[in-house]
């Protein structure tokens, strides 16, 4: 439904968004996920209509926008600071962008009924957006969005100034209004979590660039770089080099000498290529005695141990220096744990486990 | 407890010195009869006669006499009248100063409101006099018009009440200018783009949402403005004609030329009272600004 086609925003010399290719299906609730200044909030605001690109054209359902200036735009947009009208009562906030419409009045009322009953906020119509909690108002900002009926809804960081419980329950019940009102979403967040939890696409970007746009999971297990790996979640990034020893499978030598690591990749590496392995520390297995059968084993001292409640991430310092991070459930009672400060373990995990990433 | 009194204390004691005892005092000569003598009225305190004497002899003639002669109502009248254009004139020239004050990139905006506060650096009456040279039949104004042949016979706008208009919007801009600016430099830019999403023009934004948000701004100028300009003297005495009435000027000379200190005290009350009217009016609009913010 949107599509970039060599998208380049420059702000005098600064180039915010470079030659960006992309597209966004309709119904889809897609993240824009990366760090501050990587150029996602610059996309979003082009989608709105209030940057133009420097170079190249954004088409909305087959419509070049550039021409089209905000107000005639078929999108509208949540706002980072919620912009709120604060001199206007919440039902008026909603009624906005349907009053600019020419609506007739018993439509208009009809509307923002729905969108009250949507959000939940019946009862807080008549009020003013500082007479109401935080969580509330970003409420308002998302029916007040939505109240058009637009094609494509802009969620600029949505959820950046909620508590971490509210966040979760926001984010569920942005996904469940996704689905309930079919509009496709975009969503601009630097938290991987959100993005991973919401979005059915999420595109990572960096300087401008967007590095991999997949679905969460195989963003999560199959990242095309270090950078998207790294981003993501926790990960162990072992320095190797590729040597073939069977149909998809390498021996990775370890730049600082351990015994060599067996790895299946599908992309293929030549002889002596260097090479990244990104494993999560949720698939190295972490044992008190020495296992057998596994595809790779290392031994190894625990440096430190951060405990989550729910989880604890060990970190494992091998002989050559090495630290590498395992994590595994407190499935028993912490005074119960087989190993903990400077004990020797055992890590292993399977060829399959990681994924080998060019140098 | 104490200290707090002490600090309540102080600016009380201050408007009792500098306001109310000046106010008993005028309201008293405003109830008193004219005399030749000095100062010019009577009666006066006597300890001897004591003090219902001395009360029995002040009445309120001088407040019938101002209904009776209708110079007075016309020229509160007029006063209003001047007041309330003027007012309205700062407004418009003012608004859109502000605007682009508030508009401008950050490291500009310290610099336009030193250029707006800049002319207080001089004194208001050589400004005052400034435009008399500028406005009068051979000032600057006429002869740069006749330069460049827009008029051929030179322009009378001294001693009329354009002059007077021109003069009180240039001297009252900072007022109106300042507040405004305050209320348009604290809008928060996302408002517009957010009124701009929803389907307004750039125009309709300013209507329904620039305005609004800066109506406590506007509000505070126009009594800023209106507020002294009900009781100016200087600029109609200097810069307008004998057919421009106001009620400061009425009052200097009833004062000066007539010493009929009495009646003048009597149309100083009078002012005062209508003036109330609007301070409380400003007052309030303050305090519903105030909560507000909170």
């Amino acid at each position: 439904m949107i599509q970039f086609q060599n998208v380049t925003k420059r702000f005098g010399d600064f180039t915010a968004i470079d030659d960006l290719t992309i597209g966004i299906y309709e119904k889809e609730f897609f993240a824009l996920l990366g760090p501050s200044g990587c150029g996602k909030t610059t996309m979003m605001r082009m989608l709105a209509g209030f940057e133009t690109p420097t170079e190249g054209s954004i088409y909305l359902a087959g419509q070049d926008m550039a021409p089209v200036p905000p107000n005639k735009r078929a999108t509208n947009m949540m706002f980072q600071s919620y912009a709120l009208f604060p001199h206007l009562s919440i039902w008026e906030n909603i009624a906005f962008g349907l009053k600019r419409e020419g609506m007739a009045k018993p439509q208009i009322s009809d509307r923002v009924n729905e969108m009250l009953r949507l959000t939940r906020l019946e009862k807080f119509a008549s009020r003013k957006p500082h007479q109401i909690s935080g969580g509330q108002r970003q409420r308002v900002a998302l029916a007040r969005s939505l109240a058009k009926k637009p094609k494509l809804l802009l969620l600029d960081e949505p959820l950046g100034a909620l508590d971490k419980k509210l966040r979760q329950d926001t984010q569920f019940e942005l996904m469940d209004i996704q689905e309930k009102t079919g509009t496709t979403f975009v969503i601009v967040t630097h938290d991987q979590e959100e993005a991973m939890t919401v979005a059915s696409r999420v595109a990572v970007m960096d300087n401008g660039r967007i590095i991999q746009v997949a679905t969460p999971d195989r963003i999560y297990e199959t990242p095309n770089s270090v950078y998207v790996a790294d981003f993501i979640g926790e990960v162990n990034i072992i320095d190797g080099i590729a040597t073939p020893n069977g149909e998809e499978s390498y021996s990775v030598a370890w730049k600082d000498g351990q015994a060599p690591l067996n790895v299946k990749s599908p992309s293929s590496f030549s002889d002596g290529q260097s090479c990244h392995l990104a494993i999560r520390p949720e698939k190295v297995t972490i044992n008190a005695e020495k296992p057998t059968g596994a595809d790779n084993v290392v031994e190894g001292k625990i440096l430190d141990i951060a405990y989550l409640g729910n989880l604890s991430t060990y970190h494992v310092e091998l002989p050559s220096g090495a630290v590498i991070k395992a994590q595994s459930a407190n499935t028993r009672r912490i005074s119960r744990r087989a190993f903990t400060w400077e004990d020797t373990v055992w890590l292993s995990w399977t060829a399959t486990a990681g994924v080998l990433l060019a140098a | 407890m104490m200290r707090r009194f002490t600090l309540i204390a102080i600016p009380y004691l201050w408007l009792l010195a500098l306001f109310l005892v000046p106010f008993v005092i005028v309201f008293k000569i405003s109830l008193s009869d004219v005399a030749l003598a000095r100062p010019p009225y009577t009666p006066h305190f006597d300890w001897a006669t004591g003090i219902w004497a001395f009360l029995s002899e002040l009445d309120f003639e001088n407040f019938v006499f101002l209904t009776q002669d209708d110079l007075y109502w016309k020229a509160y009248l007029s006063s209003l009248k001047i007041a309330a254009i003027s007012t309205l004139l700062t407004l418009l020239v003012g608004y859109p100063m502000a605007y682009a004050m508030a508009r401008a990139p950050q490291e500009w905006r310290a610099t336009l409101m030193m250029l707006v506060i800049l002319p207080f650096w001089t004194s208001f009456l050589i400004r005052v006099y400034a435009w008399m040279g500028i406005l009068s039949n051979e000032g600057f104004l006429n002869q740069f018009l006749l330069w460049t042949g827009v008029i051929s016979e030179p322009l009378t706008i001294l001693n009329t009440n354009t002059a007077v208009y021109i003069g009180i919007v240039y001297t009252y801009l900072p007022f109106m200018i300042l507040p405004i600016y305050a209320a348009l430099e604290r809008l928060d830019e996302s408002l517009i783009e957010a009124a701009e999403d929803l389907g307004c023009s750039r125009l309709s934004a300013f209507w329904l949402v620039t305005i609004p948000l800066s109506k406590t701004g506007i509000i505070a100028g126009c009594f800023l403005v209106f507020i002294p300009v009900l009781g100016e003297f200087v600029i109609p005495s200097l810069l307008g004609g004998s057919d421009t009435l106001m009620i400061g000027k009425v009052l200097w000379e009833e004062f000066f030329s007539n010493r009929d200190w009495p009646v003048a005290s009597a149309v100083a009350v009078v002012l005062l009272l209508l003036l109330i009217i609007p301070i409380v009016l400003f007052q309030r609009n303050q305090q519903k600004q105030q909560e507000a913010e909170q």
